[in-house]
């Protein structure tokens, strides 16, 4: 007695693999194969134009641990990151609570505060560049209040506040438009209940706003700060790393070593560094929602 | 667990492919040439002029189908072809600029060009200037053609120097009077009197210090020895001459300071130190304009040469073809077209009646006294091995110098702190 090979089972099997089939296949050749590929890179030394390829083991890893400048790199890359994910999950709460009233205007606002993101960050970043100039128009709308500006991408204290300033601009209206539709999911009888029990306005916020779009603040903090790991066409056109080595970030200096410098096993090495760090602080975050995050849905 | 499988042979194949990519050697191809050459101008007038010259040597030689010339940003040239050539997508044959020529022409990267250019019909290689080619030789062979060696001038905005009152660099020639002091001068005058900036070192912008060789030659400064090896910042020459141009910028004010940019070319400086080939930016110029040569520093009179060499890149597919079409596109006829846009190195071409038929906008003694003289007894600007490496540290170690406050001596020990390890490399 034969039985049937096409079952119902199977067939429901084979549905979901083609389903799942262009992701799988994309995921494959587009993330694990040059994650794999980086990987191997950084076991070897690769020289470009002498067309060599030598297998050296770890020592690409051996140069990362004994490289004075990685430090400043790294250290460059935890002001970016601390800087704009702070400001930038800040001044996006604020101005979605601002812009979450029943007033007239909100729309406007939400528009303005929202095109940034849609404008080619390549573009936006030239435009700020020449803004930020010495005699540019940032320091001429100061002038008009009086005050003597910096030459802001000049100025090792200065340069990174502009490069982080100019991606919170570009970016934050990202996180507010997530935001208010966090907000705007929270129940107003929590609201109501709270106004009857006396509760202020300060308290309303941190009781309930705050742990009821608890999941929201975990996802734009995960996505801000592995996007401040990751910055790099800023730094190019702005400051191409300096001056000095102030704003040479992690990217930027892997991007120096491998297509400037042609150290392209170390700079493959550097690529691994990165992503275990992006690794490292998101599983970090996911684990801390247990304690954090109100509820999931 | 068949998934596993599944991806494990994936990613093992795609290893694979990818390590196949990165080696072997293929057989020559007998069939249909298609060669790619990248450039780094994409101005209409030198790419009609490019497709000529490819046209008439497609036609002598059926099998070349196609000759691509392919336009890189200037700014990312060298990054952009290395990043070709190491995804495999490397073209036939690449320009090359003077200070990448080190890394280029010691690697092996490049064809060998003696045995195709001494077999190439009435091509004259003894024409070539030694001095002109020195840089893209390694062990007596030359790997590039020097396919324009540029002297830097001075280009000046007459309007604005006259209206500060000022007499004209060519009325200081005039008079013996040339010099630096004049220059920096000059330039403040005409910076405080038109509002605009006075002198622009050109594609400096306190980024491309190799730029301010134009400056320091004249004090006898150089950025490293002659075999590489040693340090010259922090020389007495280049302390001199650094101080100077600091004093220059923050005290005279005649070169605009960090920060601030102005063109020339859009009347919005007094003068701009450039290569000659800049000229063609002032055709339609509403400013009265001369073009000088560099002035007289401490050590007298000198020039400064910036070259771009053509090179066919070894691991093309077809590496003979591309090297017996850049014998071509080089020899004495086409020479004499390209001198049109590129002081060419061939001696027999450098005269100012030859380049004055070809550069319109410059008269004849402009032509003799900065292109041919310039050539004659120019230095190149810095090159070395590694030299991307060590431009990105010189750059960083020289930043605090562009401070009103800065001690100039200590910046420049600190440049040769910072690249003695790359240079004894």
């Amino acid at each position: 007695m034969s039985t049937r090979f096409w079952t119902g089972s199977r067939r429901d099997t084979l549905a979901g693999y083609l389903f799942i089939a262009p992701q799988l296949i994309g995921s494959v050749l587009f993330v694990f194969v040059p994650l794999g590929l980086v990987f191997w890179y950084s076991l070897h030394e690769w020289n470009v134009l002498a067309d060599t390829f030598t297998f050296v083991g770890g020592e690409n890893y051996q140069a990362l641990a004994d490289d004075p400048k990685l430090a400043d790199a790294l250290v460059a890359t935890g002001f970016f990151s601390a800087g704009l994910v702070v400001l930038n999950l800040s001044l996006a709460l604020l101005l979605a609570v601002l812009l979450n009233q029943r007033l007239r205007g909100t729309v406007f606002f939400r528009t303005v505060f929202f095109s940034p993101v849609v404008v080619s960050l390549v573009a936006w970043t030239i435009v700020w560049s020449f803004l930020l100039q010495d005699n540019g128009g940032i320091n001429g709308l100061l002038e008009t209040v009086g005050i003597d500006g910096p030459n802001w991408l000049r100025g090792e204290g200065t340069a990174m506040i502009a490069v982080i300033v100019v991606q919170v601009v570009k970016n934050v209206g990202l996180n507010m438009v997530l935001f208010l539709a966090a907000l705007q999911g929270v129940p107003a009888n929590l609201y109501e209940a709270a106004t009857v029990d006396g509760a202020s306005r300060r308290r309303q916020f941190l009781s309930i706003t705050v742990p009821m779009i608890s999941p929201t603040i975990l996802l734009t903090s995960i996505i801000t700060v592995v996007g401040s790991l990751q910055v790099f066409a800023q730094i190019a056109v702005l400051t191409q790393g300096g001056p000095g080595t102030s704003t040479t970030v992690l990217v930027y200096y892997l991007y120096q070593q491998a297509f400037q410098f042609h150290h392209f096993g170390y700079g493959a090495t550097l690529s691994v560094l990165l992503f275990a760090i992006v690794l490292l602080l998101t599983l970090v975050q996911w684990r801390m929602r247990r304690k954090w995050v109100f509820h999931e849905s | 667990m068949k998934i596993r499988v599944v991806l494990a042979a994936a990613t093992a194949g795609a290893l694979a492919l990818g390590l196949a990519a990165c080696g072997g050697d293929e057989e020559p191809s007998t069939g249909p040439v298609s060669l790619r050459m990248t450039v780094w101008s994409s101005n209409e007038a030198h790419l009609k002029l490019f497709n000529e010259i490819a046209d008439a040597y497609k036609a002598k030689n059926p099998r070349v189908t196609e000759v691509k010339f392919d336009p890189i940003p200037f700014e990312s040239y060298t990054t952009t072809l290395t990043t070709q050539i190491a995804g495999g997508n490397g073209p036939d044959l690449a320009w090359l600029l003077e200070n990448s020529a080190p890394d280029f022409v010691n690697s092996g990267a490049l064809v060998p060009l003696d045995d195709t250019l001494g077999k190439a019909e009435g091509y004259d290689a003894a024409d070539l200037s030694p001095s002109a080619t020195s840089l893209w030789k390694a062990d007596g062979k030359l790997f590039a053609y020097p396919f324009s060696t540029s002297p830097f001038g001075v280009f000046v905005n007459t309007d604005m120097v006259k209206a500060a009152g000022q007499q004209t660099p060519a009325e200081l020639i005039a008079a013996n009077q040339w010099t630096w002091e004049k220059a920096v001068a000059v330039a403040a005058a005409s910076s405080a009197k038109n509002g605009k900036a006075g002198l622009v070192v050109r594609d400096f912008d306190y980024k491309n210090w190799d730029n301010l060789s134009t400056v320091w030659t004249g004090w006898g400064a150089q950025a490293w020895t002659a075999d590489g090896k040693g340090c010259g910042f922090d020389q007495q020459p280049m302390v001199d001459a650094m101080t100077f141009l600091h004093n220059a910028i923050f005290t005279g004010k005649a070169l605009p300071g960090p920060g601030t940019t102005a063109d020339f070319f859009a009347g919005e400086a007094a003068m701009t130190i450039t290569q000659i080939s800049r000229a063609s930016l002032l055709k339609d110029a509403k400013f009265g304009w001369d073009l000088v040569p560099l002035p007289t520093g401490p050590k007298g009179e000198y020039a400064v040469i910036g070259q771009a060499g053509l090179g066919a890149l070894k691991k093309g597919k077809n590496a003979d073809v591309a090297a017996d079409f850049l014998a071509f596109f080089t020899n004495p006829a086409n020479s004499a077209k390209l001198a049109a846009y590129f002081p060419p190195p061939r001696t027999s071409l450098l005269t100012a009646e030859t380049l004055a038929k070809t550069n319109p906008l410059l008269k004849p003694e402009q032509l003799q006294q900065v292109v041919i003289d310039g050539i004659s007894t120019g230095v190149v600007k810095p090159s070395h091995t590694g030299q991307a490496e060590i431009a990105q540290a010189v750059r960083a170690a020289l930043d605090p110098l562009w401070k009103p406050d800065a001690d100039v001596k200590t910046v420049l020990g600190g440049v040769c702190s910072a690249i003695n390890p790359l240079l004894a490399k």
